[in-house]
């Protein structure tokens, strides 16, 4: 063996061992920055109050109305998203499950579907509200969202059931179930821990997002009562008040990224820990 | 008994084709409702002088949107250039030399990465990229800079997008038959050099589609990129300008939108050509990942 084959070897290894170690440093980087601005003004009073007078020029109150605000519309998306996304993908699974070819192209169209940007969501939501006469209000948001969101849970979704064992199918079949006892008795008690993760992937999307919300949910002090009233957005709460010029309302838009950087963390490692917890009972 | 069962199969069953109809036609709804709203547009001006002259007057209604457009190409290029050998290497990495141990660590990590809003980004990128382009590497090259630049954009762009590109990696890397690797093992050749003519080469139309995609989604990728690019309407091919791109044009400028005429439409024409430009790099690379997959 010749020497510069196995200095090329020595080099690579660690050139990729070092890139892939950059993105755990990368990630604990981010997080770390975020907590250490955030928690300096981070209060029991930004989580739990909504602005009071004067909140945008450094007086008192929380963010509560943009945590509100933002559950409210992450919730209202996913239940629609699940009432939409959830048949679809068993429809994928089930009904289609001998058409090789015609799944494929769903699955092609879904992909491409879960590429388009969530501005182009909130631009087409803008242009829905218009259309339905709806004024920038927390209806608007869920549905700008719910459309941002279907295509995840649908993908997400099919991906684990696509997994379940055909013979689940005929097992299925062959003791007389029609196809949607087959769907929603067999096929999604099996698929539960993806449906699960698919939801709250989806329920992080939709907390998370602000470009869709932008046009389409307004933003107020007030919590929302009624589904036509604007809702204030966590991202959106922390994307205005970075822009203000006072050193103090910076602050609290730091504390706001912390806060809704815990809440993601949060969502995502219980998708983990849920998702395990519930494929334990599955057919093996 | 018998009746019940079979009515409510018809039932949820036609409920399940309508929502997958609905869905599928999603993309093309939301292209036709655009088109609808942008259409004052194209009987003003013709598509070619929209896009390619940079004259911004929204006031004299003269709406050129090439420099929105080179920005946008500018940032995504240099968001590809950052995180495409990172990927790659990190995918080779992962897939070839590491523990099982360090893929279950990854995993998360990898997961949460992508699941950080942009906002998380953007404030990130406030707080770090900004004065370190500002600080350290302006002052180092000589450049006076505000931070707020397409650079920043970039950096910040490819941290956002190494997630999605090294998913789509790993998983391309997966479907290589591992007998070819060993083949070429027991042949004499070291594991690089294995991973490097056979790996690598096999996964060649995966990869390249990973990276076209990554650049779909850079290319669309709006709040976190829009609080650390300066936003100012300007063609300039400098890394240290301000650069001003389409989704930060149309989520700026959505509040006085309704208050000029044409603006409205000009902005939902924006929104247009972020949906076709990615919608067609989208087809065009899940199709090559597709026909990877079938062989």
């Amino acid at each position: 063996m010749n020497k510069a084959k196995i200095i090329e070897e020595k080099v690579f290894r660690y050139l990729s061992g070092f890139a892939t170690f950059s993105l755990i440093a990368m990630l604990a980087f981010i997080i770390v920055i975020i907590f250490v601005k955030g928690f300096n003004s981070l209060s029991l009073e930004m989580v739990f109050k909504t602005p009071k007078g004067g909140y945008y020029y450094g007086g008192e109150g929380g963010v509560l109305n943009a945590i509100i605000g933002s559950l409210y519309i992450a919730l209202g998306a996913t239940i629609i998203s699940i009432l939409i996304g959830m048949p679809a993908a068993l429809y994928i699974n089930v009904h289609l499950v001998r058409k090789k070819r015609t799944q494929n192209t769903i699955r092609y169209l879904l992909d491409a579907l879960w590429g388009i940007p969530s501005i182009v969501y909130g631009a087409f939501g803008f242009t829905l509200m218009l259309y339905l006469g709806l004024n920038a209000s927390l209806l608007a948001g869920i549905i700008t969202v719910a459309l941002l969101i279907t295509p995840i849970v649908v993908r997400t979704f099919d991906e684990v059931l696509n997994t379940i064992p055909k013979g689940l199918h005929e097992a299925g079949l062959a003791l007389g179930s029609t196809k949607s006892e087959m769907a929603f008795k067999i096929m999604f008690k099996q698929g539960f821990s993806g449906f699960i993760t698919a939801v709250l992937l989806a329920f992080g999307r939709g907390i998370g997002d602000a470009a869709s919300v932008l046009f389409t949910a307004g933003y107020t002090d007030l919590i929302p009562v009624n589904l036509d009233e604007p809702a204030a957005t966590l991202p959106l709460a922390i994307f205005f008040q970075l822009g203000s010029p006072i050193p103090e309302v910076r602050e609290r838009a730091f504390a706001a990224a912390a806060i809704l950087t815990i809440i993601i963390l949060v969502i995502s490692i219980s998708a983990r820990a849920i998702s395990k917890q519930f494929s334990k009972t599955n057919i093996k | 008994m018998l009746l019940k069962r079979k009515l409510f199969d018809k039932i949820s069953g036609a409920w399940m084709v309508t929502t997958l109809v609905t869905i599928l036609l999603l993309p093309l709804i939301i292209g036709v409702g655009l088109y609808f709203k942008a259409s004052p547009l194209f009987e003003h001006q013709s598509l070619l002088t929209l896009i390619g002259t940079s004259e911004w007057l929204p006031h004299e209604g003269k709406f050129g949107f090439w420099p929105f457009i080179a920005s946008s190409l500018y940032v995504t290029l240099l968001a590809f250039l950052l995180s495409a050998p990172v990927c790659l290497l990190a995918a080779i990495y992962l897939t070839e030399f590491s523990s099982s141990r360090l893929i279950k660590i990854m995993h998360p990590v990898i997961d949460i990465l992508a699941g950080l809003p942009s906002v998380i980004y953007g404030v990130w990128g406030i707080l770090v990229i900004v004065p370190f382009v500002s600080d350290v590497l302006a002052p180092v090259l000589n450049i006076k800079s505000s931070g707020y630049t397409i650079l920043a954009g970039g950096i910040v762009l490819a941290v956002m997008c190494i997630p999605y590109i090294l998913n789509m990696i790993i998983e391309v890397f997966r479907t290589v038959p591992i007998g070819m690797k060993e083949a070429s093992l027991s042949l004499g050749a070291t594991e690089w050099e294995s991973v490097k003519h056979v790996v690598v080469k096999k996964s060649y139309p995966g990869i390249i589609s990973a990276f076209g995609l990554g650049i779909a989604k850079a290319f669309g990728e709006t709040m976190a990129v829009m609080m650390v690019v300066g936003n100012m309407v300007q063609a300039k091919f400098n890394p240290f300008e301000a650069g001003y791109p389409l989704p930060a044009l149309i989520a700026n400028n959505y509040g006085e939108m309704l208050s000029i005429p044409m603006y409205d439409s000009a902005l939902m024409f924006a929104a247009l050509l972020l949906l076709v430009i990615i919608l067609v790099i989208n087809m065009v690379f899940r199709y090559f990942i597709y026909k990877t997959r079938e062989r």
